[in-house]
């Protein structure tokens, strides 16, 4: 009588242990899906880069949307910084390889420069 | 730019032409002494330094430069910074006769980090000279608008660190024009800047020997590259009056010279990496030299001032 309580025990916490352990893989499963499905989409609307090389911000002129985050990427090896004409972003000196960010929330035409060389010159028209 | 550009005529009639300028261009790589003697230009190799007259190369007032250190820099072109910087001390120390004191025309610092400040402090106290004056460079400015500089370096100076002092009756003006900058634009010196060097000059004898060092170059020297300032027109138009002015930059990582009236010009080597001449590559980045070659591209500027003679002797030496 005890041992056939005990094994019936048994089976119910293995089970339990089965369906709790199947919720967590399908969530894992779920989780794991949902950053290709989701992200990518956002991740290309809302993301852009510059690069900045031979002392050139390249583009010149990018074209986003409202809400994106434009990163500057330094592939010089001299440091340069991202400064908007009226200081309305403004980055510290990137060295190589260094990047500095900054989101565009509202639409219009941002020109900036590097403070240090400020004959590089560029802009970003948000729309 | 033609290396011809660079030279202009004997406008001031004081002897040196074109040619005689030419000769006493001190490209990198090489020195040379310039002596004005009588109004005739007088051009030396450093090699031969040793066979002149001790009275040809010295004088009342003798200094140093040097010039864009850019401590905290660690790429290719030159891995040692204080490596060069070192042996720049160790130039200077070796110079013939102590200089009275040292100008450092700026870019001290790579990053205006606190650390490369402490880096080249410690470094420059080795130099066995009485006085260090300072103008600062972009890159010593670019993180915190020139607070760190200032902390150390402000204490005499005015605005954003420009300041003036006399040595043995000749007046030295030390000038920013590397805070603020617009876009697409060159050096500035900027309008408060302008009104205090219009002040300061009032009431000198115009037979005053003018210095002025600051570290973009104060004429126009490749604006492609931003090397020239905007305003400094209007402030040579303040020293127009005097016989004999020097403006001495730093800036391009080169020697350069240029004569226009009663002004030479000179920009100085840099004691960390050399920079492209003016149009020889797609942008101004550092120059990639053989290890071997790196000295002979850095150096020093020793400056030698004689009474009674229009200008001043700038003799660069390198570093190898």
């Amino acid at each position: 009588m005890e041992k056939k309580v005990k094994r019936t025990l048994r089976i119910l916490g293995m089970a339990i242990l089965l369906v709790v352990g199947f919720d967590q893989a399908t969530n894992l499963v779920r989780s794991a899906n949902a950053a290709p499905v989701l992200n990518p989409s956002t991740a290309n609307e809302m993301a852009a880069e510059v690069k900045i090389d031979n002392f050139n911000f390249s583009p010149a002129t990018l074209e986003i949307k409202a809400g994106t985050t434009v990163t500057w990427t330094n592939a010089d090896d001299i440091p340069h910084t991202v400064v908007s004409n009226d200081k309305f972003f403004k980055s510290k000196p990137l060295d190589t390889d260094q990047k500095f960010s900054f989101t565009f929330e509202k639409a219009g035409t941002y020109p900036y420069f590097c403070s240090l060389h400020p004959k590089m010159t560029a802009k970003v028209v948000v729309q | 730019m033609k290396k011809e550009d660079e030279i202009k005529f004997d406008h001031n009639e004081d002897g040196i032409d074109r040619r005689g300028f030419l000769k006493c261009m001190a490209w990198a790589g090489t020195g040379t002494l310039c002596v004005m003697k009588g109004g005739v230009l007088n051009s030396y190799s450093l090699s031969a330094l040793s066979k002149l007259d001790s009275k040809a190369t010295m004088g009342e007032l003798s200094f140093v430069q040097i010039s864009d250190s850019h401590m905290g820099f660690n790429k290719p072109a030159n891995p040692d910074v204080i490596g060069t910087l070192r042996a720049a001390i160790d130039k200077i120390n070796a110079l013939p006769g102590n200089p009275e004191f040292l100008l450092h025309t700026g870019d001290i610092t790579h990053l205006s980090k606190p650390e490369e400040f402490d880096n080249v402090q410690q470094i420059l106290k080795d130099a066995k000279v009485k006085e260090a004056f300072y103008v600062p460079g972009e890159h010593d400015v670019a993180a915190d608008e020139g607070k760190e500089y200032l902390e150390r370096y402000g204490k005499e100076t005015k605005g954003a660190g420009w300041h003036s002092f006399d040595k043995k009756g000749v007046h030295f003006i030390g000038l920013v024009n590397v805070v603020d900058l617009k876009a697409g634009g060159l050096g500035t010196l900027g309008h408060e800047q302008l009104e205090w060097l219009e002040d300061d000059l009032k009431g000198k004898k115009s037979s005053t020997p003018i210095v002025v060092f600051a570290h973009i170059p104060l004429w126009s020297v490749y604006p492609q590259w931003g090397w020239g300032t905007e305003d400094s027109a209007q402030a040579l138009s303040y020293l127009k009056r005097f016989g004999s002015v020097t403006v001495l930059n730093g800036h391009i990582h080169q020697t350069m010279q240029k004569v226009e009236g009663n002004v030479t010009f000179h920009t100085a080597a840099s004691t960390a990496f050399p920079q492209p001449a003016p149009g020889t590559a797609d942008s101004p980045g550092p120059m990639k030299v053989p290890a071997e070659q790196l000295r002979s591209v850095l150096g020093v500027t020793s400056v030698n001032f004689v009474r009674g003679q229009k200008a001043l002797a700038v003799v660069d030496s390198n570093l190898s």
